[in-house]
């Protein structure tokens, strides 16, 4: 269909737009760049009533009755509340959907730590030493924490075991460090491949 | 200037050109490599083909355009395999800029595989606050999704009716580029028991790995590779598989770099000295 | 009580949500699955939050013709044709997001191409700083290169072929016959080690140390200690 050839024509002056800032900073990047901007916000605009406003609230309020209909009426004040901060005088009444989500978010982030993470996590760490991979998994754990909880200069036993934490830091971050490359190539790999085959047709 | 300093410090420029080079020669060339099957992986293919027919998989979208190419591939080999073994799939998402994607991905497996919207599959669509949702959703999914992602009544569709919450749902594949996975696993996983498969981008990957050891987590899919892989256990090539010859040459080139970068550096500092 | 209220809130909901936790039933339960929904509506209102200096920034910098307002012009346009794509899809296709719809054409054709690209940039610099600034400076450095170089080997189908190059070459020695090395991975099997084992270990003892400190800062929240995020407005 010609609106899709033209879609992807957009799409592939749209990248190598960005492409061209490997060149140098230039217009042709930082219209993209701005446009970028300006349909994200336009998009993040259409999510909260697609996705909130509508479903959540307006579609609610029109099939509840009684109690349910009137109590969503918190809610909304609560999102409208938030909205304060656009006029500088009554910003602080945003404090107060604010200490609601930020009240929330502590309470479940405390009992979805311990029992999410810690608990499972220290278990799996309490393991028989019986095999190599097994010691250099709770040596490595504990000097790890170690390393972060002492971190001043000590003279002793004790600041091999911190050396040893580094080691294990080192090792983590160059594995993570290798994965993030192997994920930035994977994009790149992406955007040619749409090039070369979507756009161009050559493979 | 010698040899060995004009190398170390040669203009940027011509590491990209060699860099788009690297990448556009081999996927001209249409290279495909065997792909070796790791043991996450593998086990996430397992937990998904040991269901019985007509189980539910929900699937969450958390990603966008930036990690498209690495976990698109992924959610597209996950879906064939689901509706391979006519599994039912209840698709959501946490993050708001790649919801469609996930729709582009249903849309084309579905059609592959004759299946239909409301009878195989529904698109929730998208709600903000993850961590509320995860919790509410233990209890009624109706509560947060009372109609598709086009507004139609959940119950109007015959395998939601029985759907409620985690009870229901047996595997939950989360797709991440963040720290959405980490949620899935603290409020879904361990406070409601749901079993749970990763696919996350390279760069989240290696953070994923303590739930995997604890058995937090029945499988994880990291990166191309591990998307590559899941397409290979499903046997249907896609950019993936396509995408890690590309992969391979890029890596030997950026490992290339680090050695003539360092090979210059020890030369100039002897010289130094 | 503009600084009491807030405390009160965060206090009674944080405790709230723990107690349900321990004691799910009624009236606990509904109660929080109640706020929960809330909670997911007022957050929904956050991602406003930016859009109003977002468009006074951009209007001021168009009506006073300051350098560089062409761009701000484009942003602009950008949001309100977007806005106009997706109310217009909505009418007239049920959902903004059904696939076909312009709302879509716009995602597919702008923002895709956009997003993926600023972020395949990524790819040329981590290569260019690979060649000019990762050296093996000091022991700590050089581990953290090893440990890259050995992960980036064996992830890809390279390492498999690069080990069985090694073993063709050693066969070519007279005497040896190494053949049956070939099928060892031994680049795979390297790397899986070093992502389940020592990777795995200080990966948890570092989250370890951040859950730790999260939370005592979710406890210091609720009972009204940290109070850093009733300020700002």
């Amino acid at each position: 269909m010609i609106v899709n050839i033209i879609g992807t024509w957009i799409a592939a002056g749209l990248t190598i737009a960005i492409l061209s800032f490997l060149y140098k900073d230039n217009p042709l990047y930082k219209f993209a760049e701005h446009l970028y901007v300006g349909v994200s916000a336009g998009f993040g605009v259409i999510y909260v009533w697609a996705f909130d406003l509508k479903p959540m609230l307006i579609d609610r309020f029109i099939e509840n009755q009684g109690v349910e209909r009137w109590i969503l009426l918190v809610p909304a004040v609560l999102g409208l509340l938030m909205l304060s901060r656009w006029f500088g005088k009554i910003g602080y009444l945003s404090r107060l959907p604010l200490a609601f989500t930020v009240g929330i978010g502590a309470g479940l982030g405390i009992t979805a730590s311990i029992q999410g993470f810690l608990l499972p996590q220290i278990q799996a760490t309490l393991l028989p030493l019986t095999t190599i991979n097994n010691i250099i998994l709770v040596v490595g754990v504990i000097t790890t924490i170690l390393y972060f909880y002492f971190s001043r200069d000590f003279k002793g036993p004790f600041k091999y075991l911190l050396e040893l934490g580094i080691i294990f830091i080192m090792v983590s971050f160059g594995a993570s460090f290798g994965y993030t490359v192997m994920a930035r190539i994977s994009l790149l790999i992406g955007r040619i491949f749409f090039l070369l085959s979507d756009w161009l047709r050559i493979i | 200037m010698n040899f060995w300093q004009r190398l170390g410090a040669l203009d940027r420029r011509i590491i990209y050109t060699v860099v788009g080079l690297a990448v556009a020669l081999p996927l001209l060339l249409k290279i495909i490599m065997p792909i070796r099957v790791s043991e996450p992986v593998l086990n996430a293919y397992k937990t998904i083909d040991e269901l019985p027919a007509g189980s539910v998989v929900m699937i969450s979208i958390d990603y966008d355009a930036a990690s498209e190419p690495e976990l698109q591939p992924m959610l597209i080999a996950v879906l064939r395999h689901c509706f391979k073994k006519d599994l039912k799939v209840i698709l959501t998402g946490h993050w708001a800029l790649g919801l469609p994607l996930g729709e582009m991905a249903l849309n084309k497996v579905a059609a592959e595989y004759n299946k239909k919207y409301g009878v195989d599959y529904v698109n929730l669509g998208y709600r903000p606050g993850y961590s509320a949702l995860m919790v509410g959703i233990g209890r009624e999914i109706r509560d947060f999704f009372a109609t598709d992602y086009r507004g139609v009544p959940l119950d109007s569709f015959p395998f939601m009716r029985t759907v409620h919450n985690y009870n229901q749902i047996a595997v939950l594949v989360g797709f991440e580029a963040g720290a959405t996975g980490d949620a899935w696993v603290q409020f879904a996983g361990a406070r409601f028991g749901q079993k749970i498969i990763l696919g996350a981008t390279g760069v989240v990957a290696p953070d994923l790995y303590p739930y995997l050891q604890a058995r937090q987590i029945c499988g994880l899919i990291s990166g191309l590779q591990g998307a590559a892989e899941y397409e290979t256990l499903v046997k249907s090539i896609g950019t993936a598989t396509l995408g890690m010859p590309t992969q391979s040459i890029l890596h030997g080139l950026i490992i290339l770099f680090i050695i003539i970068g360092n090979i210059s550096y020890f030369i100039t500092r002897r010289r130094k000295k | 009580m503009r600084n009491q209220l807030p405390l009160i809130i965060v206090f009674a909901t944080g405790l709230l949500v723990i107690v349900t936790f321990f004691i799910p039933h009624e009236p606990f339960g509904s109660l929080e699955q109640r706020f929960l929904v809330w909670y997911s509506i007022v957050a929904g209102f956050t991602m406003l939050l930016g859009l109003d200096s977002l468009v006074r920034y951009h209007l001021i910098k168009i009506r006073d013709r300051r350098s560089g307002w062409g761009y701000s012009l484009v942003l602009l346009s950008g949001l309100f044709v977007t806005l106009i794509l997706g109310f217009y899809s909505w009418a007239r296709y049920q959902s903004p997001f059904k696939l076909g719809s312009p709302f879509m054409y716009l995602y597919s054709y702008v923002i895709i191409p956009l997003q993926a690209t600023m972020f395949a940039l990524l790819a040329f610099f981590i290569a260019s700083a690979a060649y000019r600034a990762f050296r093996a400076r000091t022991t700590a450095a050089t581990l953290l290169l090893v440990s890259a170089v050995l992960v980036m080997l064996g992830r890809v189908p390279l390492g498999g072929w690069l080990w069985q190059k090694i073993v063709s070459l050693i066969d070519l020695l007279p005497g040896t016959n190494l053949s049956g090395l070939k099928g060892l991975e031994v680049f795979a099997r390297i790397s899986d080690w070093i992502m389940d084992v020592p990777q795995t270990a200080a990966k948890r003892g570092i989250y370890i140390g951040i859950v730790l400190g999260g939370i005592a800062m979710s406890l210091r929240i609720i009972l009204g200690i940290e109070r850093s995020y009733t300020s700002g407005s």
